[in-house]
């Protein structure tokens, strides 16, 4: 039996909340930070929202078992004090911290994280999120209606919960700090309906106080909330409905605090260059890879020389020019900043001669006729013209195809287009961790009809060492399970479905008064900010 | 007149009819599957199949479109299938800031426009006609984003008149019912214009100069009544150019109006906001027209309703 005992860690983090991030400032209380964005927040409720705008906002509102170092991919424990794991992988017992309470008033207890996770794979909920569940023993049969409960999950006593997994599974942590894991009071959800998610109710730090739908939402300081001292803003608000370049001519006249979606990319060139308003911006990495997919099933692309010679044929550093350096090349398929990335690892070198070379190899030495679907929206459709440029050259004639967001996704899952630029769609991790760049998107399982997996790339021998990877719970041997997340991945490198071709640099701006560690802005789970670790200095 | 009024009723339940079964079809036809952007991208098949029969999209297209239709008899506009709100009330929420808009908008183009028409028509022929013509037939067919920033830089972010964007305030409401007033007075000015100018022929104007009265009195006391007929119509029409316009101009000044909600529901297929927002605003143009029709008459006591 390995035991992990937290408390002790926690401990501090309540003694201490300063220390959370490294700051180099003390944080002041007080105050309301103005957050805008261009589209309405569709909803607060953990089990529903799945888009990057409302995930930190759900965020500050609901807690799970287990939550991330802010600005950080280490996972700590959030509601649990502390988790067991068997010594077969299977068993995970959480003990709940005491004293919790609600914004309702009342106190958490076990029951709620069994209502939760049941509400969450219930079909009639409709989550996005249902199928992260998956390693639960009794989810198929919750999940398919037959069952009202996950026989999996259960609350032995109200300070205890207990998963019993059918699967060992190592993201299984990382699947409890998630959104959809966290914990909503029952009371709430049944008084509300179908409107929970305008009238959240968790144990977060901040509480919704107004919702003017189409205008704006004020988030409240928790005064009971169990992290003392955290947060540190009173409150902050969300003004929608505000174009980025408005947005942004607010934020240089002082009115927001953060403009949400960013720095419009007509805009970056002039904000980086004057002095004053490029020392507001924080860049970080994000868990985010631009590719290009190719469908495997299909010919040309059936031929792994054909692809191996489009890896070789796309001038990754012009492209990353052409979105004025906002991004690094890629070499594979997992971003720098993800465990389990390949260090040392050059990829495909830009090389159209040579890729020219293997086209003939193919018996493709006239080159070829191909779609290259794109999402409508800039600079997607610029990037797409590099691409068809540097196909061109190696004899590649490439339509591009300019479609709105569902349309491509609808053509990717159909399996009609033979290329597919992933940018305003491409995948960003879920969770911190390499299991989330494989299944749905390179797996099997995702290689079906309306999966993701746009290249219908399906390698058994690579599911199966995905599936023993996983398997590897113990968490002094994670170094073991990355070696071979990195193996998988150089694999699907070889088998060449994707050509990697940059990692999205993320760009915030922020007002002179906003403080805290630059980390925070650019914080990997909580995007654009860390909302209750953030404050303001005047 | 109630015959006339019922038949008209009649017709615009017809016309709504007709409306929503195409944008039914449009829908249906798109390229895009609704399901597919509830189930999120982790979704299984089971899932995606379980969604897709809560939400009836798995029933033939006749069954869905009359089942949205008894719905919508019921005042039912169904639920957004990513808000999970009631259609209803997002429509009601934003309407009055639309109807706020649309009101101060027709009343831009006219204090702009119908001057603008005037004066080209006393000024037939000449440089001031020809010079506010080409600016009417620039208005027109200006680019409302372009504008509408435009407007924004200079009057908010330069000078700091008015806010940057957002709604509330008197303050907010100048700059977007501006733009549209700008960009829509180009049509009023030349209805008018020409309008003006056949009424200036007219042998009672001839009279009302021959008995000696002011040159204003002619133009503001006999001209102007009878030319401004056309223009009754144009406000009809124009709501439902507004309706196509306020996309945009919604968008730039952060107006939270239903052209904001539409756009957003495209961009994310939520078709029950879609169709909601259609029906509304092709509602919004139906009415608008029966009541430019009924005012006609009672402006110009020759004009009878049949």
């Amino acid at each position: 039996m390995k035991k992990f005992l937290l408390s002790t860690a926690l401990a501090g983090i309540l003694a201490l909340p300063a220390l959370a991030p490294a700051q180099a400032e003390e944080p002041k209380h007080g105050g309301n930070m103005i957050v805008t964005y261009k589209d309405d927040v569709a909803t607060l409720d953990p089990a529903i929202g799945y888009d990057w705008q409302n995930w930190s906002m759900i965020k500050s509102v609901f807690d799970g078992l287990m939550d991330y170092e802010p600005g950080t991919t280490t996972l700590r424990p959030g509601l649990a004090e502390s988790y067991d794991i068997s010594d077969d992988g299977l068993t995970y017992t959480f003990k709940l911290r005491p004293g919790v309470k609600f914004h309702n008033g009342r106190e958490l207890v076990a029951d709620d994280v069994v209502y939760s996770i049941n509400r969450v794979v219930n079909p009639a909920t409709q989550s996005p999120g249902q199928g992260f569940f998956a390693m639960i023993e009794g989810y198929d049969a919750a999940a398919e209606g037959k069952a009202d409960t996950v026989s999996g999950v259960s609350a032995p006593d109200a300070g205890t919960v207990v998963f019993k997994l059918s699967r060992p599974d190592a993201t299984f942590l990382h699947v409890m700090a998630l959104n959809f894991s966290f914990i909503v009071p029952k009371e709430a959800v049944e008084a509300a309906g179908a409107d929970f998610g305008k009238k959240p109710v968790g144990t977060g730090a901040f509480k919704l106080t107004e919702w003017t739908l189409g205008q704006r939402l004020v988030f409240e300081k928790n005064a009971d909330y169990w992290i003392s001292g955290v947060p540190y803003l009173d409150s902050f608000t969300v003004e929608v409905g505000q174009e980025p370049v408005v947005a942004l001519l607010r934020a240089q006249n002082g009115e927001v605090d953060i403009p949400g979606d960013g720095i419009p990319p007509a805009k970056f060139v002039e904000v980086m260059k004057d002095k004053a308003q490029a020392s507001l911006v924080v860049e970080g990495g994000q868990l985010h890879t631009g590719y290009i997919t190719m469908n495997v099933t299909q010919a040309p692309f059936d031929k792994v020389e054909v692809r191996r010679a489009v890896n070789m044929a796309i001038n990754k550093d012009r492209i990353v020019q052409v979105i004025n350096g906002r991004a690094v090349p890629a070499n594979q398929p997992l971003p720098p900043s993800m465990p389990g990335y390949t260090k040392g690892y050059e990829g495909y070198k830009y090389d159209p001669e040579g890729a020219k070379k293997l086209l003939a190899d193919a018996g493709y030495a006239d080159g070829f006729a191909t779609e290259l679907f794109v999402m409508n929206t800039d600079p997607n459709p610029r990037i797409a013209q590099a691409i068809q440029q540097d196909l061109k050259a190696i004899g590649i004639n490439a339509s591009i195809k300019s479609l709105a967001q569902a349309n491509v996704i609808e053509a990717g899952g159909a399996g009609t287009a033979p290329m597919i630029w992933s940018g305003g769609m491409a995948w960003i991790a879920d969770f911190p961790d390499p299991a989330n760049f494989y299944g749905p998107i390179l797996g099997c399982g995702g290689a079906v009809e309306g999966g993701w997996n746009w290249a219908k790339y399906c390698n058994e021998d690579l599911d199966k060492m995905a599936a023993e990877a996983d398997s590897i719970v113990d968490p002094a041997k994670v170094d073991e399970r990355l070696a071979k997340w990195s193996e998988i991945y150089m694999k699907v490198m070889e088998d060449a479905p994707w050509a990697p071709v940059f990692n999205e640099q993320r760009f915030t701006l922020k007002s002179a008064r906003m403080g805290g560690d630059d980390a925070l802005y650019v914080d990997p789970v909580s995007i654009p900010v860390n909302y209750d670790y953030v404050f303001i200095k005047e | 007149m109630a015959a006339y009024i019922l038949r008209r009723l009649v017709q615009s339940a017809l016309i709504l009819l007709g409306v929503s079964f195409i944008t039914f079809v449009l829908l249906y036809v798109l390229p895009a599957d609704p399901v597919r952007q509830i189930a999120g991208r982790s979704a299984t098949a089971a899932t995606v199949e379980s969604i897709r029969q809560q939400l009836g999209l798995d029933q033939p297209f006749f069954v869905q479109y009359a089942n949205y239709l008894l719905n919508l008899v019921q005042g039912d506009f169904g639920r957004s299938y990513l808000q999970k709100t009631e259609v209803a009330e997002l429509i009601a929420s934003r309407l009055p800031a639309t109807l706020l808009l649309l009101v101060a908008a027709i009343g831009c183009e006219l204090l702009i426009g119908l001057p603008l028409g005037i004066v080209a028509a006393l000024n037939r022929g000449k440089a001031v006609d020809n010079s506010l013509m080409l600016t009417s037939f620039l208005t027109v067919s200006a680019p409302q984003f372009v504008v509408a920033l435009l407007l924004l830089f200079v009057f908010a972010v330069k000078l700091g008149w008015f806010p940057i964007g957002g709604y509330g305030t008197f303050a907010h409401l100048v700059l977007p019912a501006l733009t549209l007033g700008i960009l829509g007075s180009g049509w009023y000015s030349r209805i008018m214009r020409s309008s003006m100018i056949d009424v200036l022929r007219a042998d009672f104007i001839r009279t009302a100069r021959a008995k000696g009265l002011g040159r204003s009195k002619v133009i503001l006391g006999h001209a102007l009544p009878n030319a401004i007929l056309p223009i009754i119509a144009m406000i009809g029409i124009d709501i439902g150019l507004f309706m196509s316009g306020i996309v945009v101009v919604e968008s730039v000044f952060g107006w939270p109006g239903i052209g904001q909600l539409a756009w957003q529901a495209i961009q994310r297929v939520d078709i029950p906001i879609i169709m909601g927002v259609t029906l509304v605003s092709a509602f919004g143009i139906v009415i608008g027209n029966l009541i430019a029709d009924l005012i006609s008459p009672l402006i110009d006591p020759r004009i009878k309703l049949r």
